[in-house]
């Protein structure tokens, strides 16, 4: 799975590292940093991520 | 005919619905129905982004999940009569609709103040559609009264002065988001808001629109070339006329999302009045941008189990309310009920000032029910959601 977040749009609300710790977080500058590539078993976190994202940055290619 | 569930509302709690009913395991047929042209949008950047002018039209359109691919969209269509015992709508073109499983998911519309005085000018913010005739109307100079000083009207305010308009909010209450945030939080703001040139007309009342100006309870006129009506919403749901449902406040619901004595019948999104045992059994509805996923994830599992046959799980349903704001450069964020809370105690920053971040509880009996944060980096956001769930 491919991981794109459109960091134009990204303003570091935070929510998807909530949603999925594994592969967003936020970092102690209170940017965003993630994993463009994480595991298959992550999908369904990742896809979580990606809807409570307020500005819908999370883009999710197979 | 085969099973079909109808979700009538296509907005995000419509979709979400549609996307959860799938993921809980229902594959038989599903047609949402929505009154608007477009398909799910995300409404809070309408009075950001879009109203700023920064994001189009297109931006603001929700990813759909690949599981919803084949769900019948019959946009541009209201539902316009239900008979819940027939299990059956009624659409504007006049078709009947049968349903196996119904899911309310039709929002809230602003409402409009009931003054007498010419239309022409007034504006309101719930669409898109509302958005973009108004951002048609922001321009330098011009004059913009907002009645309405909630976080719409402030997000309003805020967005109409980068566009270089001259900006007068009128509230009858005498805080700007005092219900919301408390009147500390709600000054701080206003001080804000006044530095950058917003002029706040606090504890009046509009009794009057007149030509190119509104007229206040003090019986002063405030010359206006628009005005933006935010002073709240009201929850669509006259279709459910009829039926014997309680509908004083949006479509009261159990903990379940169900509507009361009708299995196959649930309620999610703004339309929702449900209880949250993290507070207390008072049903409410709670117009914030992390409802429809909560509740679409509940409503979905307990009709797809009432549609299937199966038991419901008996887990609880005690989701954490959230909620954001931009105004200016500040993000004020949220996480709990701060409005339940009857004494605030600071926890960071300067309040007066507002200057670095800063962060209030909220108490309800000494325990904390609320925390709002302003200009606090996201990283330490985790650190006082748990502050509010812990308790
Ligand atoms: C301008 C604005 C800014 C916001 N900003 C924030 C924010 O910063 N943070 C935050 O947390 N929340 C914010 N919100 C709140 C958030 O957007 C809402 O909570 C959310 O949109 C609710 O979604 P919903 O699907 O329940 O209702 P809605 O979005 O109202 O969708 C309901 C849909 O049903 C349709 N409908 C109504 N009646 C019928 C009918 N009879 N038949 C068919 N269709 C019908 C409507 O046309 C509408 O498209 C904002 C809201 C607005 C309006
Ligand atoms: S939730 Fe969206 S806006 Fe927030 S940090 Fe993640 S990608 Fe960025």
């Amino acid at each position: 799975m491919k991981v794109t977040v459109d960091l134009d749009k990204c303003q570091d609300h935070g929510q998807c590292a909530i949603a999925a710790p594994e592969v967003f977080r936020i970092n102690d500058e209170g940017r965003l940093e993630f994993d463009d590539a994480p595991a298959e078993e992550l999908r369904d976190a990742v896809e979580e991520a990606a809807d409570v994202c307020p500005v819908q940055a999370i883009l999710i290619e197979d | 005919m085969a099973a079909h569930v109808v979700v009538a509302g296509a907005g995000m709690a419509g979709l979400r619905a549609a996307e959860r009913l799938r993921a809980e395991g229902w594959d038989g047929a599903v047609t949402v129905v929505g009154a608007e042209p477009h398909p799910p949008y995300n409404r809070p950047p309408l009075s950001k982004e879009v109203l700023a002018g920064r994001a189009d039209a297109g931006a603001t359109a929700l990813r759909r999940r690949g599981s919803v691919e084949d769900v019948c969209w019959e946009l541009g269509r209201r539902v316009v009569a239900a008979s819940l015992a027939d299990r059956a709508l009624t659409l504007d073109d006049g078709r009947r609709l049968a349903y196996d499983g119904l899911v309310v998911a039709t929002g809230l519309r602003p409402r409009r103040l009931a003054v007498p005085g010419p239309a022409a000018g007034r504006h309101v913010l719930r669409t898109l559609d509302d958005a973009l005739a108004l951002r048609a109307e922001l321009a330098p100079g011009r004059r913009v009264v907002v009645v309405g000083a909630g976080f719409v009207g402030c997000e309003v305010a805020a967005t109409a002065r980068g566009h270089g308009c001259r900006v007068t909010v009128v509230e009858p209450l005498p805080v700007p988001m005092e219900r919301a945030i408390g009147p500390e939080l709600g000054e701080a703001l206003r001080r804000r808001h006044e530095e950058r040139g917003v002029r706040f007309l606090t504890g009046r009342a509009v009794t009057a629109f007149a030509p190119g100006a509104v007229v206040l309870d003090d019986g002063r006129t405030v010359p206006a070339d628009v005005v933006v009506e935010a002073i709240g919403s009201v929850p669509n749901v006259e279709w459910l006329d009829g039926n014997g449902l309680d509908l004083s406040d949006g479509v009261l619901c159990d903990d379940r999302m169900r509507v009361e004595g009708r299995p196959e019948v649930v309620a999610v999104g703004d339309v929702a009045r449900f209880p949250n045992p993290r507070y207390d059994d008072v049903p409410r509805r709670v117009e914030h941008w992390c409802v429809p996923a909560d509740t679409a994830r509940r409503a979905a599992a307990t009709l797809a189990a009432h549609l299937a046959g199966r038991p419901l799980d008996d887990a609880p349903f005690a989701p954490l309310p959230s909620f954001w704001s931009d105004q200016y450069d500040l993000r004020l964020q949220s996480f709990g009920m701060p409005a339940l809370g009857d004494r605030r105690v600071p926890l960071e920053g300067d309040a007066h000032a507002l200057t670095g971040g800063v962060a209030m509880a909220y108490h309800r009996d000494d325990r904390p029910v609320g925390v709002v944060l302003i200009g606090v980096p996201a990283s330490r956001h985790r650190h006082y959601r748990e502050l509010v769930t812990a308790s």
